[in-house]
């Protein structure tokens, strides 16, 4: 057997590619349920607490930026393990999957309300005194005025930083959340060979591909001439 | 009859006095030219006026309607007084027709269609009924502030503050604006207008306010405050600037 035919043997093995299929399919839909879930509560309550900052009431907002900076601190797993093995101490038990969707919402909400507020007060002192001037309160001019513009800002960053965090999906797998990970790595030592992974690698490849492309379509629509 | 009324105004940031202690009569139809070297609080008076700078001590009645009432309804009352900047500040990422009709749909509660045509109209008016679907970004300096000034007066204000508006502009461009605050002028619209602009305070002015740190130093016809006036420091700043 040459050194290519070992290779191709060990990770593209089309025998126990097609055995394992299934699973890793499985695996897709789990993470594709997890990665929707922490999209949309992490940026829905990183915009919240961005737009609750910026009514700049001292004391919440110092709550805020304790709370943003600790999850910004903490590596995902840290806080993952602490809701799946902690919280049972006082009578919760949520499940590995309610525990990975937990831990990274928050991680998210942490990343997504910073972005959000640097769009925000990245916005000219202008745009507020124009809108204002005409008679809009603080909420239409932050709403119609300042946060379009801010958004626009943080398309970017803010599809970078989803990517980062919904990877860590992957995590999951720690808590014996069936994901694509967990599916493969289950699958590998079933099989002693290596193939699922790259199966896995696949799955990874066509759930997270789309979302770089479609940020990149979102900056390009969202933009307009200056 | 006056329209607005400013009496013992002043304005602190910290321990720096901007304002100290302004009394200014404006009656209906008047145009008012504020002058004075940079720092001398011009831009400060004018922004108490409709309280995006909120006074430390004074009053300010606009159109019957105490500004500084904690009772007044702000948002209500700034639909009466119009702004235009020196920088513009339109919102890039709305047309000319939105930017003029933001306020009319979200604070006067017109329609979109109603909204659209007071729009239009006051488009028409800056001589921009053909740019309604540009964004700020398509338009040219002088453009861009025809359409601020659009968006005041679609408002019908009653009175409208000017803040340096053609200090940003290039040479060529200053004319359009100046040509529409003109027309304002012809339309008997009460202004107040701070400029480094001395053909327009010259020409247009009813009165001339003369300012030197955070006070009204003299005031009177542009003939008076041009060709004599009363103080010293009103005489070397027309000096300075009639030699340039």
């Amino acid at each position: 057997m040459s050194n290519w035919e070992r290779f191709v043997e060990t990770f593209f093995n089309a025998r126990v590619m097609a055995k394992y299929l299934p699973d890793i399919a499985y695996g897709m839909l789990v993470t594709l349920e997890l990665a929707a879930l922490v999209i949309v509560t992490g940026i829905a309550a990183g915009l919240a607490l961005a737009l609750l900052r910026s009514a700049g009431l001292r004391p919440v907002n110092l709550l805020i930026v304790f709370s943003v900076d600790l999850f910004r601190a903490l590596p995902p797993l840290v806080i993952i393990v602490f809701i799946y093995f902690g919280l049972p101490a006082v009578n919760v038990s949520p499940s590995g999957f309610i525990s990975t969707w937990l831990s990274l919402a928050l991680v998210l909400t942490a990343f997504s309300e910073e972005i959000f507020w640097a769009g925000i007060t990245s916005i000219a002192k202008g745009q507020w005194e124009a809108a204002r001037s005409t008679g809009l309160s603080y909420g239409q001019t932050l709403m119609s005025v300042v946060l379009p513009q801010a958004l626009r800002l943080t398309i970017p960053p803010l599809t970078n930083r989803t990517i980062a965090i919904t990877k860590g999906t992957a995590l999951g797998t720690v808590v014996a959340v069936s994901e694509i990970l967990g599916m493969a790595s289950s699958a590998v030592s079933n099989s002693y060979n290596p193939s699922p992974l790259t199966l896995g690698a696949g799955a990874y490849l066509i759930l997270f591909f789309p979302m770089v492309v479609l940020g990149r379509w979102l900056e390009t629509r969202m933009a307009w001439k200056r | 009859m006056t329209l607005l009324s400013v009496s013992g105004l002043t304005k602190r940031f910290g321990q720096n006095e901007v304002l100290r202690g302004i009394d200014l009569e404006v009656s209906q139809g008047e145009r008012i030219a504020i002058l004075g070297a940079s720092g001398s609080g011009k831009s400060t008076l004018l922004r108490c006026l409709n309280r995006l700078e909120a006074p430390s001590s004074g009053s300010v009645v606009v159109d019957g309607v105490d500004l500084l009432d904690p009772r007044t309804d702000i948002n209500h009352a700034r639909q009466r007084i119009g702004m235009v900047f020196q920088s513009f500040n339109l919102y890039p990422h709305m047309t000319a027709l939105g930017n003029v009709t933001l306020a009319l749909r979200k604070v006067a509660g017109k329609s979109r269609s109603e909204a659209d045509a007071l729009g239009r109209a006051a488009l028409a008016r800056v001589g921009l009924a053909d740019r309604a679907g540009h964004t700020p970004g398509q338009l040219s300096g002088g453009q861009q502030q025809r359409v601020a000034i659009a968006r005041a007066i679609a408002l019908e204000p009653r009175v409208m503050l000017f803040d340096e508006p053609t200090s940003a502009l290039d040479p060529e461009l200053v004319g359009s604006v100046l040509g529409v605050m003109r027309d304002l002028r012809e339309s008997g619209m009460t202004m107040l207008v701070v400029s480094h602009e001395m053909g327009f305070a010259r020409n247009a002015a009813d009165r001339v306010v003369f300012m030197d740190e955070g006070a009204i130093v003299e005031e009177g016809t542009p003939g008076v405050i041009f060709e004599a006036p009363g103080h010293e420091r009103t005489r070397s700043f027309i000096g300075q600037i009639q030699r340039h």
